[in-house]
This record gives structure tokens, sequence and C-alpha cells, in this order.
């Protein structure tokens, strides 16, 4: 069973991938607000979370780059190997173990922007 | 009588022959029935400036083991059955010189990319179970000839026709495929030879069925596996560029042009 048509898959990859450099060129950007060793400090860290906007953004980057990197593991592990039940576990696999990350990734960002670390 | 003859005798060697050479041929040996090991046999050929490596092959088959296994037809290109790696790459064994080739030993082994029926000959039946797959006729509810109203024809314009004339030389060779590095690691690939010619039957006015062959190919193992290597363009022997059909296609999916 097909979940969705390969080329919405695709649409999703390739745009996920222009979003994830995007964001990932505004998270470089905020390190020369300040010197570089400096904006990696402790403080300056945990600051960076509880400002909310940067926090939407770090959540943002997660999922994109979560959908675009599980999507390519899928894609190199479909082309490895070939036969139903293994295509199936491939892209369910795929899908809860980004699921999982997100999920992770999330909790790390919403209970640091929320001053519990 | 005897004048005759000998005015004969006297064009005959006047006949310019161009000097003879020998190659060494390498052939790849094997039985997919028997399971025998793939292992080399060499053969010394005379060749001359014009000799292609299937006459080379077929000399060997003639005169020094008839055993060697190679599917051949036409001679000239067209019918697409000599496909095979020829020091390494795969080609038309009637379309190539071995004068081209500018080495005294050519080893020959079966295409890549496909089962080994035996030595040389590979099976077609996944590349033409694939062509079938995209529909390679004109999809269209009436017909050129409509019952009443006399004939109708399908006009096209040059630039119509440019859109896919290229596409419809493929001669279904397979040497496509063999090079394609996807093939060789996704066993339910579509492969470059379907994807052209599902190209040139979408970019063909004439056709209706783009919808349909569009969800053919829209699969995980479609065409969104091909890596865009190039390798199939590289070695199509009739100028053939599936790598580029593959992108036009990847256009119609992704919405860039209707």
């Amino acid at each position: 069973m097909m979940l969705m048509r390969e080329s919405i898959v695709m649409k999703i990859h390739y745009g996920t991938a222009i979003g994830a450099v995007f964001l990932t060129v505004i998270h470089i950007l905020m390190r020369m607000t300040q010197d570089f060793h400096e904006s990696l400090e402790y403080e300056n860290v945990i600051a960076n979370y509880e400002m909310i906007g940067y926090a939407i953004m770090l959540e943002l980057l997660l999922i994109l780059i979560s959908v675009h990197g599980f999507n390519g593991l899928r894609i190199i592990l479909l082309e490895m190997k070939q036969g139903p039940s293994y295509e199936k576990a491939v892209t369910y696999g795929c899908i809860a173990s980004m699921a999982i990350l997100i999920a992770y990734g999330s909790r790390t960002i919403i209970m640091t922007s929320m001053g519990m670390t | 009588m005897s004048n005759i003859n000998q005015e004969i005798s006297e064009e005959k060697s006047q006949t310019v022959l161009s000097p003879s050479k020998s190659v060494k041929l390498r052939i790849s040996r094997s039985n997919s029935e028997t399971n025998s090991e793939e292992k080399f046999d060499e053969f010394v050929v005379p060749v001359e400036k014009y000799t292609t490596v299937l006459d080379a092959l077929l000399n060997v088959k003639s005169h020094l083991d008839h055993s060697v296994a190679v599917r051949y037809s036409c001679r000239q290109a067209s019918c697409g059955s000599c496909g095979m790696k020829i020091n390494g790459k795969p080609k038309l064994a009637c379309f190539t010189k071995v004068s081209e080739l500018d080495t005294d030993t050519i080893t020959l082994e079966p295409m890549d990319n496909f089962p080994v029926v035996r030595d040389l000959a590979v099976d077609f039946t996944r590349m033409f179970n694939n062509h079938k797959k995209v529909m390679p006729y004109i999809v269209r509810e009436d017909s050129e000839i409509t019952p009443g109203t006399g004939v109708k024809e399908f006009l096209q314009t040059p630039e119509d026709v440019d859109k896919y004339i290229q596409f419809s030389s493929c001669i279904k060779c397979g040497l496509c495929n063999s090079a394609c590095p996807t093939m060789a690691m996704d066993t339910s690939f579509v492969g470059p030879q379907a994807l052209a010619q599902a190209y040139r039957y979408i970019a063909d006015t004439r056709d209706k069925g783009k919808d349909n062959r569009l969800k053919v190919i829209d699969d995980r193992h479609g065409i969104w596996r091909c890596h865009f290597a190039g390798s199939c363009s590289e070695v199509c022997p009739k100028g053939v560029d599936p790598a580029m059909g593959i992108q036009l296609l990847r256009s119609y999916l992704l919405g860039l042009r209707d």
C-alpha cells in the first residue's frame, strides 16, 4: 500500500531542503550578532531558546531536517534492497524514527524555552 | 577464353587490400542453466580496417568456436540485438569498429543489469515488461479515420515533432539500462529506456494517455530514483538522451509544465 504518491513525497523532500537551508543560514547569521565563541556560551544559548521567535525557528528547523533526512534515508534503504515486507518496514520505520526524533527534540526546545533546565 | 581469365586475374591483382592485422578477443563464457562460473576464452582473429566487433565475433563462431552465444540480427544498428560490454563499456557490437577501439585485445562481456542467458546473450524480459508498462503507443479514443466524416489527420507542427522525435529513435538495445547505476542497485527500478519512452509519448500532441503514464512512473521505484548520472545518454548509440527525457518528465510531475 502506498501512503502517498512519490511525487508528493519528493515535493516535500525538495521543499524541506530549501526551507532547512534558509533557516540554517538564519541560524548561522545569529551567531554573528556577537563573537562566535561568546554566542555558544551556556547563558547565551539558553537565552536563544527563551526567545520565542528563535525557539519556533529551531522547532521548524528540527522538523524540516528530520523529514528531509529520514526520507533521504528511506530512499537509500529502498534502493539497497527490495521486497514488499522490507519496503513496508523501511517506510514505517523511517516515519516512526522521524516522529521520535521530532518529539524528543521538541521536548528539549519546549523545556528549555520554558526555563526547565 | 584464356585472355578473359588473364584480364580477370589482372583485375584481382590490382585490387588494393588493406593490410590485415589480428586482434585477440577475450570472450566471457558462462551458462545460467548449468550455473557455470564466468571464465574468459581467448581467440585471435584477423581484422581489416572496417571490421566490426560483431564481424570479429562471427569469425570466431564460423572458424574457431561455434558455441559462443551472441544475439544479433540486422548488423546495422537498427535491431538493438547485439548490445554487450566492449572493453568495459556498453556498446552495440555491430556499430563498433575494431579499429576505433585502438587496442590489440578486446574484452567482450554480457551487459550489466541483465540476467545472463549464456555467454554474451542476456535476458531482456524485465526491460520489455517495463517498456510495456509505460504504454508505448498513442493513447486516444478517436481514430485518425473517423467513419462517416472522411479521413481526419492529427496534424503536428515541426515544433510539435521536435519535442519527441529524438526519443522515437530508441531501438530497445538496453545499453542505457546496462549503464544505469540505479538499475545496478534497484531491481524494481523502471529504467531509463522505459522512462524515455514514457516521455516520447507524453510529449506527443496526438496522445491522451499522459495521466495514466505519469501514474505508472510516479512510484517508489519509478522516475524519482534516477540520480541523473547521465550514463544512459552517454552510451546510447542512436543519440537518444534519456537523462533529459527523465528531467522533462519530472517537470510534469512537479507541475512545472502541462
